[in-house]
């Protein structure tokens, strides 16, 4: 029983580091130019700070992952990691929600603020950072599931005896 | 371990229920955190600015538009709202079942676990509320020069305080959350 849970818990961590790595990847590897009369438009995810803060947060919660799965072997820190994962699943919650609000403006515009969309010139630029945000997405997901996996099993090991 | 209802030994003797002093920190924080996301939630819901600018003028008399900003023009900021709002109302159930659940939980296990995990979910959505909102904050104010968005901060200064505002309220209520649910899950683990 204790080794099925070790096993969920340790796939859910490498599918993680897998969403993590890729949404980091996939967003620095955005970039697109067009030229359209003379007027030259480039995209790079370093123009806006919110894609900057999605990277290093994805930067640093892979690290992160990848540093537990390789001490999974020791037991002794169990209780820090538990509370670093909520750490975790927070910051991973807020880049997240960050970049997909900055995404929809640059889709679908502003208009009471006068901004216009600008995912019709740059749309390379637009699709990458849909497969960040989708990898994102996932890695919030899978670092939440795993939290929620983690709670559940801290009671477990009460229910040896049911109470009448 | 301490029970809330007196139970008789077999002996005779009887077991006084004993509030320990971490009760009483958890309530406090969780009212402090309450009062944060409220405030959050009110200030943002009602942030308006009406504004006449001077478009142009012909011959003499200026003509001038109307611009309004409201909260609900962008979907992070709505977002924002409701996050707030599933927060405060958290945080208003969580102290309901403090003082009430104590009786209705046969197994304090249970309570925990649900504590622990409610605290958690919270805690990730308000921080993707919070987050949307300070980007699309930081956007108003500072523009993008590469989308060519300008900002809109120079024009609507109160509309941009009171959001920082709220924004602020909201990060207060997420930093005493997250103590929270570090303090729930410490109570979880400890049980064992």
């Amino acid at each position: 029983m204790t080794q099925t849970r070790r096993i969920f818990t340790f796939v859910l961590r490498l599918l993680a580091l897998a969403a993590t790595v890729s949404a980091t990847i996939v967003m620095v590897t955005s970039h697109d130019s067009t030229r359209v009369l003379n007027l030259t438009f480039k995209a790079k995810f370093s123009d806006s700070p919110t894609f900057m803060y999605f990277v290093i947060v994805e930067a640093i919660v892979s690290g992160y992952n990848l540093i537990i799965l390789l001490l999974s072997s020791k037991g002794s820190l169990w209780r820090i990691v538990i509370i670093l994962d909520v750490v975790a699943a927070l910051l991973l919650t807020s880049s997240m929600s960050a970049a997909l609000a900055i995404g929809q403006v640059a889709k679908k515009g502003n208009t009471h603020a006068g901004w216009l969309p600008i995912c019709g010139q740059v749309s390379k630029f637009c699709n990458h950072v849909n497969g960040a945000l989708v990898a994102g997405i996932l890695a919030a997901i899978f670092y939440y599931v795993l939290n929620l996996f983690t709670l559940y099993n801290a009671l477990n090991p009460l229910f040896v005896v049911k109470p009448s | 371990m301490a029970r809330e209802n007196a139970q008789k030994l077999e002996d005779g003797t009887e077991l006084v229920p004993v509030r320990k002093p971490m009760d009483w920190t958890i309530v406090v924080l969780r009212v402090v955190a309450f009062l944060a996301t409220v405030s959050a939630t009110v200030v943002m819901a009602i942030n308006k600015e009406t504004k006449s600018i001077v478009v142009a003028t012909v011959g003499t008399t200026p003509l001038s538009v109307t611009l309004t900003a409201k909260f609900h023009h962008t979907p992070a900021n709505v977002y924002f709202v409701i996050a707030n709002g599933f927060a405060s109302f958290h945080n208003l159930f969580m102290m309901a079942v403090h003082f009430f659940g104590d009786h209705t939980f046969k197994d304090k296990g249970l309570q925990l676990v649900i504590v622990a995990i409610l605290d958690m979910t919270n805690v990730a959505l308000l921080s993707s509320g919070d987050g949307a909102a300070t980007f699309m904050a930081q956007l108003g104010k500072k523009g993008n020069s590469h989308a060519r968005w300008n900002k809109i901060c120079d024009k609507f200064e109160k509309f941009c305080d009171h959001a920082g505002g709220a924004i602020i309220a909201s990060y207060i209520g997420l930093l005493l959350l997250l103590v929270i649910t570090v303090l729930s899950i410490v109570k979880l683990l400890k049980r064992n």
